[in-house]
């Protein structure tokens, strides 16, 4: 399935299950995430991408049914292991959502909101980091003259730079996006997919994404799972082009799902 | 098709008509009431009915010291019984999802909410009033207090309740701990509407007459000692409108409209609040 080995990896997953109390959600994935690159899982409705993609910064704890079993390793550590401290990995490790998620605080404390958490900033320093984050999110100049305000009055495209922003604010490692723009307009969508592949620069990303096109155009590699598999996996121009399964290929060209 | 039509919009006119009467049955009553209190209130109402103190019959008075010791006892029962309330109810909502604990305490919240009043007075009749040895402000005061527990405990979980689990997940997702999600982020997102639980807890205690009656009782003079008998305006109501004598009857009329606006005014700015919160989520 690991047709050629990735030569950067970041995170690695071993022999990953999960469970919804007795459901198995996820089979036995094995999958190889490499830094500062887009990888995108894609699959019909409940393949369990999302799952997957939320062992990652282990969202799953907040739900006591869910468990997770295996290995993921970043940088050589095993995230899964109860000793990792949960506050200090999501640090590491950001998350964006699919429904835009404003604090109900002003624009400017929604951004210092992650970073006070972990550094002690001066006023200055914070307005720096603020400014800095907005503008990698691409949404400064919509913002600048109102940081003041709510956050919850932007316009739900703003409202998801602004969850960006937000998650890149605390300079996490690996940015994990959840469907984000499948709430969006053509135009927010756009932005949002520029943004992309600006900040995988500095990131290492892993995207969601119920629409083919985009994981097309946004990702380097791509994940195709199906009903908890992980069917086919590889650099994004073979799986859409020239991919190894028939499942992969059905599921592409809209004969399935 | 046209006779099903008819039949359709026959229909309609009859429910709608049903229930326009329905509501004009309930609002006559209402319009009554607020109109004979309005009538007979009025003319009690000037400055002496603030400043001086309840007067024996026949002398001029006004309603001075049951309108402290109301503010008083409302005013501390409040602050006693909201912060419990809430943090009560935030663990309803925020922790109750797990174990036994919660369902009981959601079960017997409910029973609390729904007690009689009186039985409230009652018991703090017995623990307290008869143990210190007689009437006092701080029993009318925990009689309330207990009474504003519930329904905050109720509207706080409710609210928070509403707040999407998105919210909560996105606030974990920066790392941040439980404690930090629920005080800056779940309850932020639904202070609007604890705020108006609140209010109108305060509105119920404001007219509740069975448990001062057993515990704070009254009191002829203006009063600060909450170890002492204190005055109320619903248990002086409650004796100047059973006596015999016409002033103290204006006085009790003039009481009575004097809570039911506050109260009227308190639902109000409730009101005006919880619609500034649906309007900016």
């Amino acid at each position: 399935m690991n047709a050629e080995p990735i030569a950067n990896p970041k995170l690695i997953v071993k022999n990953l299950n999960f469970y919804y109390g007795a459901d198995r959600a996820l089979k036995d994935i094995n999958l190889t995430i490499p830094e500062k690159m887009v990888t995108a899982f894609i699959g019909p409705s409940g393949c369990g991408k999302s799952t997957l993609l939320r062992t990652f910064n282990r969202m799953y704890q907040l739900y006591p049914k869910q468990r997770a079993e295996g290995e993921i390793l970043m940088d050589g550590q095993n995230l899964l292991d109860k000793k990792q401290d949960l506050n200090t990995l999501r640090a590491k490790v950001g998350m964006v959502f699919q429904k835009p998620t404003p604090f109900p605080m002003s624009i400017y404390d929604n951004i210092a909101f992650g970073v006070k958490l972990y550094e002690n900033l001066s006023s200055h320093e914070m307005a720096e980091r603020v400014e800095w984050a907005l503008k990698k999110a691409a949404l400064w100049n919509e913002v600048k003259d109102k940081l003041k305000q709510s956050g919850t009055g932007l316009s739900g495209g703003q409202q998801q730079r602004l969850c960006i922003a937000r998650a890149i604010a605390v300079k996490p490692q690996v940015l994990l996006l959840d469907e984000p723009t499948s709430a969006l307009d053509p135009i927010s969508t756009a932005h949002i997919e520029k943004l992309v592949d600006e900040l995988k620069k500095d990131f290492t990303i892993v995207i969601v994404t119920h629409n083919m096109q985009q994981a097309a155009r946004v990702s380097d590699y791509t994940a195709y799972m199906y009903l908890g598999d992980l069917v086919e996996f590889g650099d994004t121009s073979t799986v859409f082009t020239n991919p190894k399964r028939k499942e992969t290929e059905d599921y592409i060209t809209g004969r399935f799902g | 098709m046209l006779t099903l039509y008819k039949r359709r919009r026959f229909i309609n006119w009859l429910s709608l008509s049903i229930s326009v009467c329905a509501m004009g049955f309930g609002l006559f009553w209402l319009a009554w009431i607020l109109w004979t209190l309005l009538v007979q209130g009025l003319p009690g109402i000037n400055l002496n009915m603030f400043v001086q103190n309840t007067p024996p019959p026949g002398s001029q008075g006004g309603l001075g010291n049951a309108i402290w010791g109301s503010l008083m006892m409302t005013t501390l029962a409040t602050l006693i019984g909201t912060p419990i309330g809430i943090l009560a109810g935030t663990y309803l909502a925020e922790f109750g999802h797990r174990g036994w604990l919660a369902p009981v305490t959601r079960f017997i919240n409910d029973i609390l909410l729904s007690a009689p009043s009186i039985v409230i007075g009652l018991f703090v009749y017995e623990v307290y009033v008869v143990r210190v040895g007689h009437f006092a402000g701080w029993g009318g005061t925990f009689a309330l207090a207990i009474i504003v527990i519930p329904v905050v405990i109720r509207t706080t979980e409710n609210m928070l309740r509403l707040v999407p689990n998105s919210l909560r997940e996105a606030a974990a997702a920066l790392g941040a701990p439980q404690w930090k999600v629920i005080s800056f982020v779940t309850l932020r997102a639904a202070r609007a509407g604890i705020l108006t639980g609140i209010l109108l807890a305060v509105a119920r205690i404001s007219g509740e007459t069975a448990p001062l009656l057993f515990t704070a009782l009254n009191n002829q003079f203006f009063s600060n000692n909450m170890n002492q008998p204190m005055s109320n305006l619903p248990v002086v109501i409650f004796q100047f409108a059973m006596s015999p004598y016409d002033d103290w009857r204006s006085l009790a009329w003039a009481g009575a409209l004097l809570i039911t606006f506050s109260v009227l005014t308190l639902n109000i700015v409730a009101r005006i609040l919880f619609r500034q919160k649906s309007n900016t989520n």
